[in-house]
């Protein structure tokens, strides 16, 4: 019985304090000051621009492409608008064959179309037709072939044409020659890349076919038909054509063993087979943003400093002996997520975020061509596909 | 018609790698080492591979 009563009285405490809770909320919402027009208010901004991540997963992950998305609180999304006025792109790092950059105000379609067409689409030379004169080596025909194929060959992919209807002339075919033996009595060597000697002529190999009937015509056939020599061009004269790095291993030879073959490299695209993709790695990520909204002192301040894998963090002195966690770098931030895994007062006191539209971009080459040469040729590639939709659709 | 002189055939020793000139009723045995299997080489003709 008693329970009841208490029960009773309890009911009508919460409702008395609801309704006061509702009057407060009312109070508080007829204060609020008028959100300007043309502008989002900051929490839905702040779905807009950011994701926000928790210790579980991160939310607000979506990007809004739709131009009408905030037709109803007077504000026009216009993406292509916004990206013609706010593109950037940032310069970070530039070396040999690796850049780094940040793009500023694109979508992330776009910026995954730069990376897949880098990937994928940007053509180089390889070599795709391996003739076999000899090989004793322990390292059969075809995976020797194979290797070969991956060596990632430094010569300008423009100065060339695709293979068209199987004919291999100088303007579509590069030819190397590698013919290295072990002497018997000696040591096993390694068979390098560097061995790899570009032949400006073409193949030396005569067709078999050829070799018996014309001896009296002054050139036998060979299998490629060139009509000029390549290093009598005046891009390949003084820069003769050879592989990225001279000291890729090949195959290795026992005494005894032989191997004499001749490679043609063509032009093809990372579609076809990996071996022509032009990067190692490409790849990007959102800028991270960590925010500390609560301040954290002391041995909470040197516990969190030694969480972070990538020392995100720093100690600040802030006098009489106190110490402040500070964001020292937060663009090392790989999102871990190991500063926000002990609980939730770690959740509550540290924002982890990451700019939807900012993106830090690597390109890493394979050293065929420089790397922001091929983002120049990623970014035509691109247009020209733009052009080719725009042709149909008109 | 005389039929063809034999022609010299090479192998290659199993067990000392020694090449090794036979004829047709030559027995079937490396000088080197006596060792009696031996096998034929390589077709001299180009073989040619897709790199991929």
């Amino acid at each position: 019985m008693s329970s009841d009563t208490e029960d009773t009285t309890s009911g009508s405490e919460s409702e008395a304090s609801d309704s006061a809770k509702a009057n407060s909320t009312l109070e508080f919402i007829e204060k609020l000051s008028d959100v300007p027009m043309g502008r989002l208010p900051p929490n839905i901004e702040f779905q807009r621009t950011r994701v926000e991540c928790k210790a579980d997963a991160p939310i607000h992950t979506d990007t809004f492409q739709y131009n009408g998305a905030y037709a109803s609180m007077g504000v026009d999304n216009n993406l292509v608008d916004s990206f013609c006025d706010n593109f950037k792109v940032e310069v970070i790092n530039l070396t040999e064959d690796e850049m780094e950059f940040d793009m500023i105000g694109i979508d992330p379609a776009l910026a995954n179309a730069f990376r897949r067409i880098l990937i994928a689409e940007v053509p180089t030379m390889a070599i795709e037709k391996v003739l076999i004169a000899n090989n004793t080596s322990v390292i059969q025909d075809e995976v020797l072939a194979h290797r070969l194929g991956l060596i990632p060959i430094k010569v300008d992919p423009r100065l060339f044409e695709f293979t068209e209807n199987n004919t291999p002339n100088e303007k579509n075919t590069i030819v190397f020659k590698l013919h290295v033996r072990c002497e018997r009595g000696g040591q096993r060597i390694s068979v390098k890349s560097k061995e790899l000697i570009w032949l400006p002529n073409g193949s030396e190999y005569p067709l078999e076919s050829q070799d018996t009937k014309s001896e009296s015509s002054s050139k036998p056939k060979t299998y490629t038909s060139f009509t000029c020599s390549q290093d009598s061009l005046p891009e390949f004269s003084d820069n003769p054509i050879c592989p990225t790095s001279g000291d890729i291993t090949i195959a290795r030879l026992g005494p005894g063993q032989e191997i004499d073959l001749e490679a043609h490299a063509v032009k093809g695209i990372g579609k076809t087979h990996a071996k022509w993709s032009p990067v190692a790695p490409v790849w990007y990520r959102m800028l991270p943003e960590v925010i500390i909204s609560q301040d954290i002192e002391d041995e909470m301040a040197e516990k969190l400093v030694a969480t972070c894998p990538v020392k995100v963090f720093d100690i600040e002195d802030i006098g009489n002996g106190k110490k402040r966690a500070t964001v020292a770098r937060p663009r090392a931030c790989t999102l871990c997520r190991e500063c926000i895994r002990e609980g939730k007062g770690w959740e509550n006191s540290i924002a982890l975020q990451r700019k939807k539209d900012h993106f830090i971009f690597k390109i890493e080459s394979t050293g065929v061509l420089p790397p922001e040469v091929l983002f120049t040729e990623a970014v035509k590639i691109l247009e020209d596909k733009c052009d080719r939709v725009i042709s149909d659709l008109s | 018609m005389d039929p063809p002189p034999p022609e010299a055939v090479y192998y290659i020793c199993g067990d000392c790698g020694m090449e090794v000139q036979l004829k047709s009723n030559d027995v079937i045995q490396c000088r080197e080492c006596g060792y009696r299997i031996l096998y034929k080489k390589r077709t001299r003709r180009i073989v040619q591979y897709e790199a991929r």
